[in-house]
C-alpha cells in the first residue's frame, strides 16, 4: 500500500491534480482512498489531499507518507517529518530544499514552454506515476473527463514530459479493483436520493455540504428533481416539508450551523407527520467553528433537536456504501413512518473518494406509493391507529381534504386543547418508535470474536477504527473487536448488550471533545465506556493514531 | 339555488373582527372562480389571521410562524394543479417571515398571497407589527412605537412582484374582485387587507380606515412602475386601494427546466436506466 501526500496553496491545482491521479490509480486497479484537507479560502493558504492506494482494502487515511508532491514550499515544511525512509519529495526546482528526498523538476518552466503555465499539475502526475510504476494506459480519456477539451493536448503532453523526467521507485502493484467506483461519500448521498425517489431538494450552500446540493443541481434536469437553492435554512426546510406534503419525496442538507436554524421546522415535520429526510454533514462547532474540517459533535444535538416529543430516526453514515445504501433506506423510512429522518455525515466522509462496489439500488428498500383511501366516510388524515401511522393522502389528488397543523390537532387535522385528544394523539406518534425500533440495523462488529478489549464508535469513524483493530489484533492476537453505529436513534441494543457483556474493557472512539455516543449508550442501557479516545482538533483520527493512543495508554 | 362548493367552519376570532369579512369574500372568490375545494389549498403561519385555513373546507397546511410561503411555494413547485394561497396577518408575512417574503417574490412561484394587514398583533395581544403606526403605545412599546413603519407594497415592488394590490374589508365587493385576480394571477400575488383590530387596535379603527381609502379608477395606470411607487407612498390622509402594480412575468414553473416540461414533479418517476447511468459514471 502507498501513502502519498499532494499539496500547495488553495487555488494551485491540487483538486485537479487528484482527480487525474486517483482516477488512473484505480483504472490500474488499486483501491483509492483519498482524504482532503483544506482551509476555509479561495487563495492561499496551505492544502493538501492524502491520496492512499493498494491492493487491500482501505477505509481511511494514514500520515506516514512514501511521497509528498510539494507544489510549494509549505507542504514540505508542514509534512516532511511524516515521509517514510525511502519516500519521495517531489517539487519544483524554484522550491529551495537541501532535503536528501527531495526529487525537483523544473515543472513550471516546463509547462511554460508547453504553451501553459496551469498544467505544472500534470507533469506532477506524470512523474508520480512513473516513480510508483505505473504506465500511461487510458490517460487521454481520464484527462478528458477532468479537463476542459481545449486543454487536453496541452495536459497529456505535460503527463508524458512528467512521466519521462523521473525514474521508477516502486513497484506497480497488481490489483483487480478497476471496475469498482471511484466516488464521494456526498456525491453517493445524492445518488442514494435520487435513487430513492428524490423529487425536491431546498438548501442553502454551507461547508461541508454543498457538495450534495451541488451533485444534485448536476443531474436535477435529466432526474427531473428540482432543486432550489433557499434564502436560508429555514426556508430550506420549511420547502422540502411542504414538497413533501404536496408529494414529491423532499430532502434537505446543511451542515450544524444550518440545523440549528432548521430545528423548530424539524418538530413540524414530526408534529404534522410529514416525512422529510435532513443530512447534517458535520463539521467543528460551536457556532462557525472551523468550517471546512471535521468533526462528531451533532449527535446529542440531532437526537434531541426542537422542543417537544416526537419520534425521529437518526442514521450515521460509515462509508460510502452506507451514503448510498443509507440514504435510500432513510427515505423508506420517513415515508412509512411519515417521520423526520435525520443522515449524519461529516467533511470527513462527505469529502474523501474512495472506491466502492458498484452501487445496487435494487436490492434497497423501496418507498411504497401512499396508498389510495378505499375507506368509507370521512377522511381522517391522523386516524388513530395501532401502529400509530394514519393513512396519507396528497392533497390535490382524491376528493378528500387533508389538513395538517403545527398545534395540537385531532383526527381531522383541526386545532384542538382538549386533554384526551393531546394525550391520544401524543400516544398515537410516539408509537411509531415501536415499528420503527424493530427495523433498527445492528452496529457492525469488526475483529476476533474472542476479544476482551471492545472498541465502541459510529459514522466515518468505522473505517479508522477497522484499521486500528486490524493494527493492535497483530501484535495482541484476537484481544481486539469494535461495535461502529450506523443507525444511532433509536439506538440499536442487542449486539451491544452480548458484545458489552463479553467486554473485560470498553473504549469509545469518537471525532467529539465529550464522548456523546457512550453518553447517549449509558442513558439508553446503563452501560458504561471506561475509558475514551477522544479527538476534536478538526482532525480525522487514523487507524495508527487510535492503535497507537491505546498501546501507550494514552485514553480519556 | 346555487350550489356552494367551500364551507366555512366556526371560528375563534373576536366578535366584529375584519377576520369573518375576509374569510367570506374569500369563499365568494373561490365560489365565482370554480374552484374545487380538493385542489385548493390554504396555507398560513401562525396568528389570528394564520387561523382562515381553519376554517374554510379546503386542503390546509397550518405550519410555521412565518414560514408559510416556503412550504406553499414548494407544495405548488410539487404540484402545479394546486391553487396555493397563503392566507395570514401582517406580523406573520412581514416580520417573522420578512425574509421568505422578499425572496419568493424573486422566485415567483404562482402562488397567491393575502395579508391580513391590521397593524398589530392579535393573538400575542396587542403588540406593535411591522405596520404599526409611529406613536401606537402598547404593552411593550410603552413610550408609543417609534419604528417607522413597513411599506409592503412599495417593497413588494421593490423586490419585482408582479401583482401587487391593496384592498379593505369595507369595500367587500372590490376585495372579492381583487382577490379573483390576483388567484387568477400567473406568478406571485400580493394583496394587502386592511382590517381593523375591535381589540387591540384602537388607532386604525374601521372608521379611520373608511375615511380615508378610495378606489383607483380607471385613470390610474398600474402599470407604471415609477408611478405605481409613487402611488404605494400614499398611505395617512388618503389611501388608495386597487392593484396598484401588475406586470407580466415569467412564473418559477415556466422558468425551471423540470417544471416547463408540464407533468407535476409529483406524478413524476424516477427512471431506473439513468440511476444505473449516474452510477456508472463513477466506474
Amino acid at each position: 500500500m502507498y501513502n502519498l501526500l499532494i499539496g500547495g496553496a488553495a487555488g494551485q491545482g491540487i483538486d485537479t491534480t487528484v482527480a487525474i491521479l486517483e482516477k488512473l490509480l484505480k483504472q490500474s486497479g488499486y483501491n483509492v482512498f483519498t482524504v482532503r484537507d483544506f482551509m476555509s479560502r479561495v487563495r492561499g493558504g496551505h492544502n493538501f489531499s492524502l491520496l492512499r492506494f493498494g491492493t487491500e482494502p482501505i477505509y481511511s487515511h494514514s500520515d506516514s507518507l512514501d511521497g509528498i508532491v510539494a507544489l510549494d514550499e509549505e507542504t514540505i515544511k508542514e509534512h516532511k517529518e511524516q515521509l517514510k525512509a525511502n519516500g519521495f519529495i517531489l517539487c519544483d526546482r524554484k522550491i529551495p530544499s537541501s532535503n536528501s528526498h527531495v526529487v525537483s523538476l523544473g515543472m513550471d518552466a516546463m509547462a511554460k514552454t508547453l504553451g501553459n503555465p496551469r498544467v505544472s499539475g500534470s507533469i506532477a502526475v506524470g512523474a508520480v506515476l512513473k516513480l510508483f510504476g505505473e504506465s500511461l494506459d487510458g490517460l487521454e480519456s481520464v484527462l478528458g473527463s477532468v479537463v476542459k477539451p481545449q486543454y487536453l493536448a496541452s495536459n497529456i503532453k505535460a503527463v508524458q514530459q512528467g512521466y519521462a523526467a523521473v525514474e521508477n521507485r516502486f513497484p506497480h502493484l497488481q490489483g483487480k479493483y478497476s471496475d469498482r467506483m471511484l466516488i464521494s461519500g456526498s456525491k453517493a448521498v445524492a445518488l442514494g436520493a435520487i435513487a430513492a425517489g428524490l423529487r425536491f431538494y431546498a438548501a442553502y450552500p454551507m461547508s461541508p455540504s454543498t457538495p450534495v446540493l451541488e451533485t444534485l443541481a448536476s443531474y436535477a434536469d435529466e432526474a427531473g428533481i428540482v432543486v432550489e437553492q433557499a434564502e436560508d435554512e429555514i426556508a430550506a426546510i420549511n420547502m422540502a416539508i411542504g414538497a413533501s406534503y404536496a408529494g414529491a419525496m423532499a430532502m434537505t442538507g446543511t451542515s450544524g450551523g444550518g440545523f440549528s436554524l432548521m430545528v423548530e421546522a424539524l418538530g413540524l415535520a414530526g408534529m404534522a407527520e410529514i416525512p422529510v429526510v435532513v443530512i447534517d454533514v458535520q463539521r467543528p462547532g460551536p457556532v462557525t467553528g472551523l468550517p471546512t474540517r471535521t468533526e462528531q459533535s451533532d449527535l446529542k444535538f440531532v437526537i434531541s433537536a426542537s422542543q417537544g416529543e416526537f419520534p425521529r430516526m437518526v442514521i450515521a453514515l460509515r462509508n460510502c456504501m452506507d451514503a448510498f445504501n443509507q440514504t435510500m433506506r432513510a427515505f423508506y423510512l420517513a415515508e412509512k413512518y411519515q417521520i423526520p429522518v435525520i443522515i449524519l455525515s461529516d467533511q470527513y466522509l462527505g469529502d474523501a473518494t474512495h472506491t466502492a462496489e458498484e452501487f445496487k439500488p435494487e436490492q434497497n428498500q423501496r418507498v411504497e406509493p401512499v396508498d389510495e383511501y378505499a375507506e368509507e366516510g370521512e377522511y381522517l388524515r391522523y386516524n388513530y391507529t395501532d401502529s400509530g401511522i394514519s393513512p396519507r393522502l396528497i392533497p390535490g389528488t382524491s376528493k378528500h381534504l387533508v389538513v395538517i397543523d403545527s398545534d395540537e390537532h385531532d383526527e381531522r387535522g383541526w386545532i384542538t386543547e382538549s386533554a384526551e385528544v393531546r394525550v391520544r394523539m401524543m400516544d398515537k406518534r410516539m408509537k411509531k418508535l415501536e415499528g420503527l425500533k424493530k427495523e433498527l440495523l445492528e452496529p457492525d462488529f469488526i475483529g476476533s470474536d474472542s476479544f476482551d478489549t471492545l472498541l465502541i464508535g459510529w459514522g466515518s469513524t468505522w473505517g479508522p477504527i477497522e484499521e486500528a483493530v486490524r493494527l493492535l489484533n497483530k501484535e495482541r492476537q484476537g484481544h481486539f473487536a469494535a461495535l461502529v453505529f450506523g443507525d444511532v436513534y433509536p439506538l440499536p441494543e442487542k449486539l451491544l448488550k452480548e458484545k458489552a457483556a463479553q467486554a473485560k474493557r470498553i473504549i469509545n472512539v469518537e471525532q467529539n471533545a465529550t464522548g456523546q455516543l457512550a453518553g447517549l449508550i449509558r442513558e439508553e442501557t446503563g452501560i458504561c465506556c471506561m475509558e475514551s479516545v477522544l479527538k476534536y482538533d478538526g482532525r480525522q483520527i487514523s487507524g495508527e493514531e487510535i492503535a497507537d493512543r491505546i498501546r501507550k495508554g494514552e485514553v480519556q | 339555488m346555487k350550489k356552494e362548493s367551500f364551507s366555512t367552519y366556526e371560528t375563534a376570532w373576536c366578535p366584529g373582527c375584519g377576520n369573518f369579512v375576509i374569510l367570506e369574500c374569500l369563499k365568494e372568490a373561490l365560489e365565482q372562480l370554480g374552484k374545487d375545494p380538493a385542489k385548493v389549498l390554504m396555507a398560513a403561519g401562525i396568528g389570528q389571521a394564520a387561523k382562515t385555513p381553519q376554517y374554510i373546507s379546503a386542503n390546509a397546511f397550518c405550519g410555521l410562524h412565518g414560514r408559510a410561503l416556503p412550504a406553499a411555494v414548494a407544495a405548488k413547485i410539487a404540484n402545479e394543479n394546486l391553487t396555493v394561497i397563503v392566507d395570514t396577518g401582517d406580523g406573520d408575512s412581514y416580520g417573522e417571515g420578512g425574509n421568505h417574503f422578499i425572496h419568493n417574490i424573486r422566485r415567483n412561484v404562482d402562488i397567491t398571497h393575502f395579508v391580513h394587514d391590521n397593524q398589530v398583533y392579535g393573538l400575542t395581544k396587542g403588540q406593535a407589527s411591522p405596520t404599526s403606526m409611529v406613536g401606537m403605545v402598547t404593552g411593550v412599546q410603552t413610550d408609543g412605537n417609534f419604528n417607522e413603519p413597513l411599506n409592503p407594497m412599495l417593497l413588494a415592488i421593490a423586490a419585482g412582484a408582479g401583482f401587487v394590490a391593496r384592498a379593505f374589508t369595507g369595500h367587500k365587493e372590490q376585495l372579492i374582485d381583487i382577490m379573483k385576480q390576483a388567484i387568477s394571477y400567473n406568478g406571485y400575488a400580493i394583496v394587502d387587507i386592511l382590517q381593523p383590530c375591535v381589540s387591540f387596535n384602537k388607532i386604525n379603527t374601521f372608521g379611520w380606515y373608511n375615511k380615508r381609502v378610495y378606489e383607483l379608477d380607471e385613470s390610474y395606470d398600474c402599470e407604471n412602475k415609477a408611478a405605481a411607487m409613487e402611488k404605494t407612498m400614499e398611505f395617512g390622509e388618503k389611501i388608495p386601494l386597487g392593484i396598484l402594480y401588475r406586470e407580466k412575468k415569467l412564473a418559477y414553473h415556466q422558468k425551471n427546466q423540470v417544471l416547463k416540461t408540464a407533468i407535476p414533479l409529483l406524478e413524476r418517476k424516477t427512471d431506473p436506466n439513468v440511476v444505473k447511468k449516474f452510477i456508472k459514471s463513477y466506474i
